[in-house]
């Protein structure tokens, strides 16, 4: 903080990230554009905001509380199966409860989980995310009476929305239900992010050895926002199982884990606009470039990595925060 | 029924071997420097490629190719190391394991332009072909030359490690790198070498597995799991652990899929998280 200690207000540092800037809100707006500027591409944004509801559960565990998982796909890939499931054997069309259900069920198992993801650290909670990520994706293979194993499970048609929005084909109400979930789950965040509890988890990133002392206890908090951030994901992979009428293994894939966390690197980790940065980028340019050839598309992706990591800490979004900050002082 | 199962958890050591040279480079790397190489298994990949040129393209003899790909694939990562890796030394888990997957991901590009997604086809000498049985039991002949190598290496390793003056530097550095520095060792030289060794040793193993495993674009991203699993549970910075759990893990693979096809992956991935939330550090791992 650049600011003079003597200055500092505790009530304004609290309450100041709260107050909405003006920049959000052109943000949010400018995520309606899509409707009128490329009604084409509607199915591909509603992709982008299921990713970008994605990206932003890992970024709860992974930029607020400094948890790096290779295996947050197995959340998704609950979230997406319990959807599927819900339509298919237990006859539950309404898609809001769905949507809840299924992210419900996906904090049950994120709940179980953490109590063995908190007890290590490094290589070794690389190496545990990644084994139950692996671990899910073999279960649904193996489970194909439930799961449909390789073909994956279709035609999951939930009633329309509010009654009377249907999934037409162009999209569009698979564009705004997606775009509102994201908006409603966003805020959610945002607000867990400002609360006491939020910045308790920050302080835990930043120094876990000074937070019990403070009276914060590590693992119960780590153990929270894991289980919140599963429920963010499961929701995630609902939407997509409702907006796409279908589900299949590569939801739970360890593929979808690496691009999740690639998109949300790139975006730019514990910044909450982060995630849906990314997602926009990586999956329009996959989009454009992969059609021409995929092996284009691992070289620059790996090539924008490197350089990501090695001149754009923070991302996308940490870069433009910091050249802000910048012109702000230059002034 | 008795040679079916010992032919059986010899085929399975052999693949623990083929792992062995694989992994030991990356265990004893992330001791050393606790930096996370997810790169290594495209070293071994291009390895396997450089094997496949060497032979086919430039009739290179088998066993040949196998120290010349050793010095290439630790010359060129000498060159990675100095130009990427050394920037990374202090970051944080999250930047070394993107970086390095970047790299991952700009290699399978690189080796499926130069060399088509296809499996590579690699001619065996004719002495390295066939099989050997003694007894009843069938024991493929390349695969008993690639446990000969596992065994030759691991104790080369460990003479190395424990009776030269620069194994000693290596041991120090990976136990408490400030008083190494302290003493004078030039840790970051020691790395560089380690570095080179054991990117060499990848290369040599990407080459050896051309003929058991196949080779294609994704062998790198394939194994990095299991050279990820043999790493993290032996225990880094340790020969002897990695030697254990490739040996481990190569004969539950194996037996894996002979008597429990259904289980699939399932065995091998429940132990090591089992085991991981037991011994964090790994069976022989140094660090608690």
């Amino acid at each position: 903080m650049s600011a003079d200690p003597q200055t500092i207000d505790p009530q304004r540092l609290i309450a100041e990230p709260l107050r909405w800037r003006w920049g959000e809100v052109v943000f949010w707006l400018t995520l309606l554009l899509p409707y009128w500027l490329a009604p084409t591409y509607l199915s591909l944004a509603s992709q982008i905001a299921i990713a970008a509801l994605f990206a932003l559960s890992l970024d709860l565990i992974l930029g607020y509380a400094g948890i790096i998982s290779l295996g947050h796909a197995a959340f998704f890939g609950v979230g997406a199966y319990t959807a599927a499931v819900l339509v298919l054997r237990a006859h539950w069309l309404e898609p809001f409860s769905g949507l809840v259900i299924s992210g419900l069920a996906a904090a049950v198992l994120g709940w179980l989980t953490s109590f063995l993801i908190v007890r290590v650290s490094k290589l070794a909670l690389l190496m545990v995310t990644l084994g139950v990520g692996v671990l899910l994706a073999e279960a649904a293979n193996r489970l194909s009476w439930l799961t449909g194993g390789n073909d994956g499970l279709h035609e999951i048609d939930v009633w329309p929305l509010l009654g009377r929005f249907t999934f037409d084909l162009y999209g569009r109400t698979a564009f705004f239900y997606a775009l509102a979930v994201l908006f409603l789950m966003f805020l959610g965040a945002r607000r867990l992010i400002q609360s006491p509890f939020g910045l308790s988890l920050r302080g835990l990133r930043e120094n876990m050895r000074r937070m019990p002392a403070l009276g914060a206890p590590i693992r119960h908090r780590q153990r929270v926002i894991y289980t919140i951030a599963a429920f963010y994901a499961g929701v995630a992979g609902a939407l997509l199982t409702q907006t796409t009428q279908s589900v299949a293994l590569e939801a739970v894939s360890f593929q979808r884990s690496a691009e999740i966390l690639i998109m949300l690197v790139l975006g730019g980790t514990g910044r909450l606009y982060g995630g849906i940065v990314g997602a926009i980028l990586f999956l329009v340019a996959r989009d454009q470039l992969a059609d021409m050839n995929p092996q284009y598309w691992f070289f620059w992706l790996g090539g924008l990595l490197v350089l990501v990591v090695l001149f754009l800490p923070g991302g996308i979004v940490g870069s433009v925060d910091r050249f802000w900050r910048w012109i702000a002082r230059r002034r | 029924m008795l040679a079916h199962v010992l032919g059986v958890t010899f085929d399975g050591f052999a693949y623990g071997m083929l792992l062995f040279v694989l992994s030991v480079g990356l265990s004893v790397t992330m001791g050393l420097m606790g930096f996370v190489n997810l790169a290594h298994t495209a070293f071994a990949m291009l390895g396997g490629y450089l094997c496949v040129t060497f032979m086919e393209r430039l009739g290179v003899p088998f066993l040949a190719t196998l120290p010349l790909i050793f010095l290439a694939t630790g010359a060129l990562s000498l060159v990675f190391e100095r130009v990427l890796y050394r920037r990374l030394y202090r970051a944080g888990e999250l930047d070394q394991v993107l970086l390095t997957i970047g790299l991952v991901l700009m290699s399978v590009a690189a080796c499926s332009y130069f060399w088509g997604t296809e499996q590579q086809p690699v001619t065996l000498p004719k002495y390295l072909s066939g099989y050997f049985s003694p007894g009843g039991v069938d024991l493929g002949v390349y695969r008993l030359f690639l446990s000969a190598v596992g065994i030759a290496l691991a104790l080369v390793l460990v003479f190395g490690l424990e009776r030269t003056r620069f194994g000693a530097q290596v041991r120090a550095a990976v136990d408490n790198q400030r008083m190494a520095r302290g003493l004078g060792i030039d840790v970051n030289r020691v790395f560089a070498a380690t570095f080179a060794v054991g990117s060499g040793l990848a290369g040599l193993g990407g080459a050896l597995a051309v003929n058991m495993i196949g080779l294609d674009p994704n062998f790198a991203t394939k194994y990095l799991v299991f050279v990820l699993l043999v790493v993290s549970v032996g225990g880094l910075g340790s020969v002897g652990g990695t030697f254990a759990a490739a040996v481990v893990l190569g004969i539950s693979d194996v037996a894996g899929k002979y008597y429990v096809p259904e289980a699939g992956a399932f065995i091998i991935y429940a132990v090591m998280v089992t085991l991981l939330l037991w011994r964090p550090a790994g069976l022989f791992g140094r660090r608690s």
